[in-house]
């Protein structure tokens, strides 16, 4: 129960990036994600904006050493979770006690609704079991874990649009009770129709790019992708030769408790949440120079969550941008993506932009950044992550 | 530092929602074993009830019955472990969408059908702002969820954990399930399930939720010593092996357990590997069942733990349970070993209070 966790290395495959490198020369050149749908086939495309992993399953199944009939959400786990692993440049892993703590919402839920669509036609034969043998959430884990040969601990977090944070505290707990050395923690998740049509019944789909903290935002739009961070103990980061990307010094969850999708008016367990992080890395709401916010672009979600930055940071605002108006939202890899960003921030102080924003809203005035900039000094970023079931979690990220 | 049960909770095919702990076995002669689901009128307002899933109202019923035995009105935590997570909701809202194609449809089930909804449930009906996790790793579901609870408590700064595990079988998972013959081709009765002997098992569902403190008091049921999970495992020695180390992480051997529950589930071939284990470890133990009284589902070790730790507190054991050896005159420290379709393994160790 003692020691710190520290970030060893990091990687993203999303909208705007086959991996992390991608990533940032998308946001250096102010390049959003957000595309007609390419690959997901749904009565919405041509409609619904989306930001897609600009390839298709042979193309990610051969990145991924994996076979190509296999969820997207596994394939995307795994190249996102390799170039993790790559970048922490800790070599084979047979010489650690390694964890793979994955998040994501839908499981192979890719799958299923093919599978499910021939199942209906004729039920109970109907449909080929190939497609729904890994529907569970722990499947899609599983399929990565196996790949890379990580059997020390295994597990799988669902909480919604806060999932992926989730990892990361877990991971954290992991390490600090000596029960592996290392963890390769994050989320993923592929598009969906399920959750394209389940947020479209929600109403809280933008038809146009998202504009997150801006007076005239109308909803998310939704991505696809998967982000991981390779946590390690002390012992760990003391041998790496170019020294840890940073430190994980704060995390906390709290629940919102004020109804299954929509936040409070007050952003209670955002509140709650950056609170907690805060107290527990030890640090004041000043010494944060970048938020990383959850910022899906919603009426209701960006409110509360400004109103709870307003509560705890005011006067001095750090400062903030929402990374999903460049990946959108891409739910239970949404956490394990904007940790890498953050874990990154520290280490190359960096800060992203925020796109689309002209103009801040009228019921809580904060300004995000809008330009892409590194070289800042940065000895602390907050990561945001709230979701559905009330579910908020906070994650601070601390130089030294 | 010492975690202790101090209430439980348990919605299962069998009555365990209230009268004297198992005493009445019930007997099904299908496949699939559903919960005895109680009247849900007295821990949710009767609007609510309409709108739940089924799932989501055992978790609640196991939830509520857990803190009330615990005497304990706002946990600081809630971690749930559920393997499919809400399969009703799910199977409503992938239905029309498909049926529907894409168009014309209502937020509701897909609202409901998210993982974390009996997590943030419990949340929502106790007013409860603290942590909130959800695990959603197959047999390892209430496992993390459990070794999380007791992380956190080490860390000290909690009192009162609430943790449960919960499943729910819907028509759609079991003709789907059973297209991969996991269930038993020929009809069984669940109280000569593990004396079977063929391929597959019986699947079953339900809720069990355990309120964990760090300070025994005059309500507490059970301590809960140990776990820890092992994945696929290569053969029966790496599992004995595995179980020696735990074992010996807790200050005891084998002829100190006086209960062994196993996962035994009536598969012939999973089976062979509880008799393996106890015949190298524990072949002077007694050795009980309970997935003939829960069925098979990934967390069915919720059940088991519930089960065990009624043992412990009420030094008795339920007729029908015991599969090998004496009922022991006292049952000081019972070890749970649970499998799942050989992939996954866990050992949870109870001690009596």
């Amino acid at each position: 129960m003692t020691g710190n966790v520290w970030i060893a290395g990091g990687g993203v495959i999303c909208g705007i990036g086959a991996h992390l490198q991608a990533c940032l020369e998308a946001f250096a050149h102010m390049q959003p994600g957000m595309q007609d749908m390419q690959y997901l086939r749904s009565i919405h495309r041509g409609v619904l904006p989306v930001a897609e992993v600009k390839a298709d399953n042979a193309e990610l199944a051969a990145r991924a050493s994996m076979p190509e009939h296999i969820s997207r959400t596994a394939l995307l786990s795994k190249i996102a979770a390799d170039e993790a692993w790559a970048s922490s440049g800790l070599g084979a892993r047979g010489q650690y006690r390694v964890g793979f703590v994955s998040a994501n919402t839908v499981g192979g839920m890719d799958k299923t609704e093919d599978f499910f669509a021939d199942y209906l036609q004729q039920p109970p034969t109907g449909g080929r079991l190939q497609q729904v043998v890994h529907h569970e959430c722990g499947s899609v884990t599983e399929l990565v874990a196996d790949a890379m040969g990580i059997r020390h601990h295994v597990s799988t977090i669902s909480t919604a649009c806060s999932s992926g944070a989730n990892a990361l505290m877990y991971g954290s707990r992991l390490i600090r009770n000596n029960i592996v050395d290392v963890v390769i923690a994050g989320g993923t998740d592929a598009l969906t129709r399920f959750t394209l049509n389940g947020f479209n019944t929600l109403m809280i789909l933008d038809p146009a790019a998202c504009r997150p903290f801006d007076d005239t935002r109308t909803g998310l739009n939704l991505g696809e992708g998967a982000g991981y961070v390779v946590l390690v103990s002390d012992a760990i980061a003391a041998t790496l030769s170019k020294g840890p990307w940073c430190r994980l010094s704060g995390y906390a969850n709290a629940n919102d408790a004020y109804h299954q999708t929509a936040s409070s008016p007050d952003g209670t367990g955002n509140y709650l949440a950056m609170k907690g992080a805060l107290e527990m890395s030890g640090l004041q709401p000043e010494d944060i120079a970048y938020i990383n916010l959850h910022g899906t672009g919603t009426q209701n979600n960006d409110d509360a969550e400004g109103k709870a930055i307003q509560r705890l940071f005011a006067p001095h605002y750090p400062a903030m941008s929402s990374t999903k108006s460049f990946t959108g939202h891409t739910l239970g890899a949404s956490g394990g993506i904007e940790a890498v960003f953050a874990a990154l921030a520290v280490q190359e102080g960096i800060i992203y932009p925020n796109a689309h924003f002209t103009t801040p809203m009228k019921e809580c005035p904060l300004v995000p950044a809008t330009a892409f900039s590194s070289g800042n000094r940065i000895p602390h970023v907050m990561s945001n992550s709230f979701g559905f079931g009330g579910n908020c979690s906070s994650l601070v990220f601390s130089k030294q | 530092m010492n975690i202790y049960i101090q209430g439980m909770g348990c919605v299962s095919p069998q009555q365990t929602t209230d009268g004297p702990f198992l005493a009445d076995i019930r007997e099904y002669e299908i496949h699939r074993l559903k919960a005895v689901e109680p009247d849900y009128k007295q821990w949710i307002d009767l609007k609510l009830i309409r709108r739940m899933g089924r799932v989501v109202k055992m978790g609640v019923a196991a939830a509520r019955l857990s803190l009330q035995e615990a005497a304990v009105t706002m946990p600081d935590a809630i971690i749930t472990g559920t393997a499919y997570g809400c399969l009703d909701d799910t199977g409503v809202f992938l239905s029309k969408m498909i049926s529907q194609q894409e168009e014309m449809l209502t937020p509701t089930a897909f609202i409901q059908s998210t993982h974390n909804t009996v997590g943030g449930q419990i949340a929502l009906l106790l007013g409860c702002h603290a942590y909130n996790n959800t695990f959603v790793h197959k047999a390892f579901s209430f496992e993390s969820a459990l070794l999380d609870s007791i992380m956190i408590l080490r860390e000290g700064t909690v009192q009162h954990i609430l943790t449960g595990g919960l499943d729910e079988i819907t028509d759609h998972s079991h003709a789907i399930l059973s297209r991969f013959g996991l269930y038993k081709q020929e009809p069984v009765r669940n109280t000569a399930l593990l004396q079977s002997d063929t391929k597959g098992t019986i699947a079953g569902e339900g809720a069990a939720f355990f309120t964990l403190g760090t300070v025994m008091a005059a309500h507490t049921v059970a301590q809960l010593t140990g776990l820890t999970t092992l994945y696929r495992p290569a053969d029966i020695p790496e599992i004995t092996g595995a179980l020696q180390v735990f074992l010996a992480a807790h200050a005891c051997n084998a002829e100190d357990i006086d209960l062994l529950i196993t996962g035994r589930n009536g598969d012939v071939d999973e089976d062979s590997a509880y008799e393996a284990i106890t015949q190298a470890l524990f072949p002077q133990t007694a050795v009980a069942g309970f997935k003939h009284l829960s069925g098979e589902y990934p967390t069915a070790s919720a059940f088991a733990t519930w089960m065990a730790a009624r043992i412990l507190q009420w030094q008795q054991l339920p007729q029908g349970i015991l599969f090998s050896g004496a009922a022991p005159a006292k049952v000081r420290k019972i070890l749970i070993c649970n499998g799942y379709q050989g992939t996954h393994y866990s050992f949870i160790l109870l001690n009596a209070i």
